[in-house]
């Protein structure tokens, strides 16, 4: 009896359906006891096949189908795109369109970051945080969609340059919001790195090494907050980031703690960027006209919020690319689930998995195997084990 | 653990002398593009892509992108992107497979764990038989999808596609 149980050992399974962030992921937890012994990720429930429609549609149609990949990472997917089919025609763009261009992205890592801070607070019970920081995602969204006409999904980007320009009267009112996402985000990064709940919770919890970051090869806030310092806009410097002066902000920790402080502080750094992108901002026209695309292959990539956006197209000198590889930043950043899971509580997988923010999610459906007996939790049951931790914390400090 | 592992201690080359550095890979190369000192394009047969790729990660240290699958009409290519991040350079392995009946290529997942989903999604989707891979599971495909139709192959044989109608 006692070796059946051995041979069986417990799962728990998180998935497949995680309705609250729309995406389809499926965690089969190994565990003994408490402690997560291995991983097993499996995806494309959903698969959409973008890839394979790319190759049925012309160069222009493409940023509408790839800016589909991800809602939050709207931008950042048809930027990447369009920039390798650019270095494929080899057009120079004016200098506005390269400015728009970085407006916009830092704008989407903004907001993208700020939910990604609420929604970390929500799954340790702090609804606060939850609270405050979407509350103050609302203007940057407004800015989005008083620029390019949608709160996400922008479809601004286009082969040659932008769809729309920024209106000289946006501008003020650009530089007035960032005022006040500075003063709050300071407040809310303050708050966060002052409460020493927060420390007992996050710090040493889900902790990826430098070199499982190397091995497992993850990109944007995950790597570095594992003391990798990567980030496309500085290495391989695309759009405007070469004209502004600001900073890769690096972890050497590689706990949840470290990438929430990354996170955090490179909502500054946006900020930054911002005020002197839109200072800075030249006259002139946003596109230039692309006439064909010769034959040949190119890449081109973007830092998207969660990491680097990487395409790669291929052209036989007809209207429509032959091949169209994507890879989106949580491709590789899911996987290191192996090196960061494994020998933690189950009350810090929440954490750990959403640390990474892979689009992941809520969990509709848990279900606890134990040899014979079955028993279903959802997605409430282990948010409050989360939350009890939190306040196990909370009392003993 | 082994020494390129240790990110503080690499060294740092500029373009030259990365170009210079591939000289230790010339004779499994058949060609090398450079379309701009930023990509770099390295042509091999799929045989030697194992110690190519082998050479790019451990020796240069260059960061695992992603892989790239293409049915190319009379051949398949797999295109193993790298970022060189000291340059800020794309190195891109392109390995040649003449067989289009039975492709097949050696893995890089032994040494590199990152590529493990890729080279799974590279079976799915161009049927190129991945040797030596530590988990040949299904990734894209589900599990009732029809052996043998691979769906981003430019020719998905009919009678596979018919029995998938049905």
């Amino acid at each position: 009896m006692k070796k059946q149980v051995l041979q069986n050992k417990p799962v728990i399974a998180v998935g497949p359906f995680h309705p609250l962030q729309e995406e389809m992921e499926f965690y089969q937890l190994t565990v003994d006891g408490e402690i997560v012994t291995d991983i097993d990720v499996r995806i494309s429930y959903n698969h959409r096949g973008i890839e394979g429609i790319s190759e049925t549609l012309q160069y222009d149609q493409v940023p509408f189908l790839v800016s589909r990949i991800c809602g939050i990472c709207s931008a950042s997917h048809p930027l990447a795109y369009v920039q390798a089919v650019e270095e494929l025609a080899g057009v120079k763009l004016p200098e506005r369109a390269l400015y728009v261009r970085t407006i916009i992205n830092e704008l989407e890592r903004i907001h993208s970051h700020m939910l990604w801070v609420g929604l970390a607070g929500h799954f340790i019970g702090y609804d606060t945080v939850f609270m405050w920081a979407w509350r103050y995602r609302e203007p940057v969204l407004d800015l989005l969609e008083e620029m390019t006409g949608n709160r996400n999904n922008y479809g601004n980007v286009k082969v040659g340059g932008c769809r729309e320009d920024i209106p000289d009267e946006t501008v003020p009112k650009i530089l007035r919001d960032l005022d006040l996402i500075e003063k709050k985000t300071d407040m809310l990064t303050k708050a966060v790195l002052d409460d020493p709940v927060i420390h007992a919770r996050l710090k040493g919890v889900g902790t990826l090494t430098n070199e499982d970051a190397v091995r497992y090869a993850v990109t944007g806030p995950t790597a570095r907050g594992s003391g990798v310092a990567i980030d496309v806009r500085r290495d391989d410097p695309y759009a405007a980031y070469d004209d502004l002066d600001w900073n890769v902000i690096v972890r050497e920790e590689g706990d949840v703690f470290a990438k929430a402080v990354v996170r955090l502080l490179e909502i500054m750094e946006s900020v930054k960027m911002l005020r002197q992108a839109v200072r800075k901002l030249p006259k002139g026209p946003v596109a230039t006209e692309v006439k064909s695309i010769p034959p040949g292959e190119a890449v081109g990539r973007a830092e998207a919020p969660r990491g680097e956006t990487f395409h790669y197209v291929r052209s036989d000198g007809g209207n429509r690319p032959i091949r169209h590889k994507v890879r989106a930043p949580s491709y590789v950043n899911v996987p290191s689930f192996k090196a960061s899971c494994i020998g933690q509580h189950i009350a810090d997988v929440t954490i750990t998995l959403a640390a990474v923010d892979p689009c992941y999610s809520c969990t509709e459906r848990l279900a606890v195997v134990d040899g014979h007996d079955k028993i279903i939790h959802d997605w409430r049951n282990l948010l409050k084990l989360s939350r009890e931790k939190t306040s196990r914390i909370r009392e003993e400090l | 653990m082994s020494d390129f592992l240790r990110l503080k201690e690499r060294r740092i080359m500029n373009h030259q002398q990365l170009i210079a550095e591939l000289a230790g890979i010339k004779d499994r190369l058949t060609g090398i593009d450079e379309t701009s000192n930023k990509r770099l394009y390295l042509n091999c047969k799929a045989e030697d892509s194992f110690a190519v790729n082998k050479f790019i990660f451990e020796h240069v240290g260059a960061r695992f992108l992603i892989a790239t699958g293409i049915d190319a009409e009379d051949c398949f290519e797999v295109l193993y992107h790298f970022s060189y991040d000291q340059t800020g350079c794309v190195i891109t392995v392109k390995a040649r497979i003449d067989d289009r009946q039975k492709p097949s290529i050696e893995s890089i997942s032994t040494f590199l764990p990152a590529a493990e989903w890729i080279e799974r999604e590279i079976h799915d989707l161009f049927g190129i038989e991945i040797i030596n891979h530590p988990d040949m599971r299904r990734l894209i495909l589900s599990d009732d999808w029809p052996e043998g139709v691979h769906p981003l192959r430019k020719r998905v044989p009919a009678e596979a596609a018919q029995e998938k109608e049905k």
